[in-house]
């Protein structure tokens, strides 16, 4: 049996906003194991960004239990969860969230920088091979205004793997691009996870939820449904299968 | 996280923001420059005037008439009584510290010469009085013996009298002048010493036998001041004390009453401009260190203002594994960085610009060892100081505070 990355269990958070509680997820569970792509769907608002959050270890849940790649995480303090952070996890952006003035190789070292135990030299080699993994490799001394969305948003998942993490958390990664940039990002998601990585997206589009081996349906604060993809789609060949733009 | 990837981080952050980066560190730079040359003026002004007393010899003692000040409070009010040769020689005899004594006696008058004339001061002394004023002859020769007991009409002349007079070309030994309308023959050119610290200029006299000056001259019988030397630095003081014995027996002064005369000496004086140019040092300092604070606030707010700017920078960085520690030391660091760079940076325009100073003014600069490595101390305090609140408040955010900031 594949061993569980994710674990969740009767996961409540509460929001307090004055005088009112904001319920956004009432009682989750949720188990993802290694190798699957998730897709998290559901309306605006319905708490998906919370989840992910949550998943992220960058908010802490009001009740219930998180068990990431078998470590309960409300018994590490802030340090250790920024050390698991930086060790197992992987995020990507709606908006990228790419330093300025700063070459793509750098923007991927960056999470490198937080691990002691990586020397330059190893650093810089993972840093390029990440960006060779994304199609970028020609595009390492580009500064993020100098790249389009779709790369900007590649160079971001090339940061995401540059430490291996677990599991790859994406909230919204295409909801800035056009269709075929998006198509483009979920071929280099269906790579990355034919290669064995796990993969969590949020998203409220269908089409790009066809991409993914399974998706989870929530709304207002709770999982109402869940299925497996049955006949998923290949984006590169439904890339392959768009028309062309109508070169000059 | 070690502090080499956190400086290397530090910095990067810094580069992305160049001008910004500079415009910082410009407050320190002006406030640590203008502390290092304040501090070189006051220094440069207080050595000058050390070492323009010595030059005039530190053993000097000098007694006037009058009752002593001490501090500028007159003390008692007591009457003085003017001094004459007699003073001068019981001192001569009864004060062993005392290797030299001179009179001075001295009156002011316009000198002419040919169809030149030129106002100055014909100071009149012993045949010692030269070595004990430590003055040198440049051509030509001092007075004899013989001729201050003939009240011989002859002096010294001092190069700004002689280039009036004469002009470059002439050499004034052999000529003769007259000091109100007193025909009097040129025997000795003095050496240059130049303006002293006060701006007077010392090469602006004439120097005879102190006789002629008060005989022929002035057609007085006091004197205005007696010149002595302590037989070494260490002995001036013994030397005020005897001198101020044979002083009161020569003016046959009772137990109880106030000295009539005042006894000055050279390092007294040399420690009252030193207090005076010290309080100008410290009130220089003071001003230039106030704009070192303002230099350190500018720092403080530009740090306080990216930490809100970069709020969703810092916020990825914690998504990606930095610990609060290591925000708070790249901010840190941060600060640090701006204001020790802009403090080597003040230190050499500091430096630079006492010298520039001292060129252009011709005021005396001394750079002090000590300015620069307190100042370098001071920035170093003040990254940290003021770099402190604004990496605090980063490093307590929430992550997902951060990111989400708008
Ligand atoms: N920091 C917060 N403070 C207060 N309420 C919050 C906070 N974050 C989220 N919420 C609330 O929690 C609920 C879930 O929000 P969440 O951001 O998870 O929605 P979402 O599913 O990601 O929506 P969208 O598709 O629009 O991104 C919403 O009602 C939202 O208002
Ligand atoms: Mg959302």
């Amino acid at each position: 049996m594949k061993r569980n990355i994710i674990s969740v269990s009767s996961l409540k958070k509460d929001f307090i906003v004055g005088e009112v509680t904001v319920h956004a997820l009432r009682s989750v569970n949720l188990d993802i194991t290694e190798g699957e792509f998730v897709a998290i769907m559901g309306t605006s608002g319905s708490g998906k960004s919370t989840m992910l959050n949550i998943l992220g270890c960058l908010d802490k849940p009001t009740e219930g239990i998180y068990l990431l790649d078998g470590i309960d995480i409300s018994t590490l303090n802030k340090n250790e969860l920024a050390r698991l952070r930086n060790l197992k996890l992987g995020f990507v952006f709606q908006s990228y969230n790419l330093l300025p003035r700063t070459s793509a190789l750098e923007n991927v070292e960056l999470p490198l920088f937080y691990n002691d135990s990586v020397k330059p030299r190893e650093r810089r080699e993972r840093a390029i091979a990440a960006l060779g993994a994304v199609g970028l490799a020609d595009r390492m001394h580009h500064m993020p205004n100098q790249l389009s969305g779709g790369q900007q948003q590649r160079v971001a998942i090339a940061r995401s793997l540059v430490n291996d993490p677990v599991v790859i958390l994406a909230d919204e990664a295409t909801g800035n691009l056009d269709t075929r940039t998006s198509y483009e990002i979920m071929a280099l998601f269906q790579e990355l996870n034919a290669k064995g990585k796990t993969i969590v997206f949020v998203t409220h589009e269908p089409e790009i939820a066809g991409f993914t081996t399974r998706n989870v349906h929530f709304r207002d604060g709770n999982i109402i449904k869940e299925n497996l993809v049955t006949n998923r789609g290949s984006a590169r060949e439904m890339i392959m299968a768009m028309p062309l733009e109508v070169d000059s | 996280m070690n502090i080499t990837n956190l400086s290397k981080i530090a910095l990067n952050a810094l580069l992305r923001n160049k001008f910004r980066a500079f415009l910082t560190m410009l407050g320190i730079i002006i406030g640590v420059a203008s502390v290092i040359a304040m501090l070189a003026i006051g220094e440069g002004s207080k050595k000058s005037i050390q070492d323009q007393i010595s030059s005039m010899g530190s053993n000097l003692v000098i007694v006037m008439p009058g009752t002593q000040m001490m501090g500028g409070v007159q003390q008692g009010n007591a009457s003085s009584k003017a001094l004459d040769v007699r003073d001068v020689k019981a001192i001569r005899l009864d004060c062993p510290s005392v290797s030299a004594v001179s009179p001075e006696v001295r009156g002011g008058g316009q000198v002419v010469a040919g169809g030149n004339n030129w106002p100055t001061t014909f100071y009149g002394g012993d045949v010692n009085y030269l070595d004990i004023k430590k003055v040198e002859v440049k051509t030509g020769r001092m007075f004899s013996e013989q001729e201050v007991a003939s009240a011989a009409k002859v002096c010294l002349i001092g190069q700004t009298v002689a280039d009036n007079l004469f002009g470059k070309e002439v050499d004034p030994v052999g000529q003769t002048i007259r000091f109100k309308n007193i025909p009097v023959r040129v025997i000795g050119l003095l050496e240059e010493k130049g303006e002293n610290t006060f701006g007077m200029d010392q090469d602006d006299l004439l120097i005879g036998p102190f006789t002629t000056v008060q005989k022929r001259i002035l057609a007085v019988t006091h004197i205005n001041a007696i010149l002595g030397s302590a037989v070494n630095e260490e002995a001036t003081s013994q030397a005020v004390t005897e001198i101020t014995t044979a002083m009161r027996t020569s003016h046959k002064l009772s137990e109880g009453e106030e000295d009539d005369f005042q006894i000055r000496t050279q390092a007294e004086l040399v420690s009252t401009f030193s207090s005076i140019s010290d309080i100008l040092t410290t009130l220089l300092g003071a001003i230039s260190a106030i704009s070192l604070l303002v230099g350190g606030i500018g720092i403080m707010n530009i740090m306080y203002v990216s930490v809100t700017e970069r709020t969703r920078e810092i916020g990825l960085r914690m998504s990606i594994g930095g610990r609060g520690l290591d925000i708070l030391m790249q901010f840190l660091i941060e600060s640090i960085l701006l204001s020790v760079i802009g403090g080597i940076i003040g230190i050499l325009v500091g430096v630079t610009a006492s010298a520039v100073i001292g060129n252009l003014t011709g005021w005396p600069i001394a750079v002090m060892p000590l300015a620069i490595v307190v100042s370098f101390l001071v920035c170093t305090a003040i990254g940290v100081f003021f770099g402190w609140y604004p990496a605090r408040k980063a490093a307590g955010l929430n992550p997902i505070d951060a990111l989400r900031f708008e």
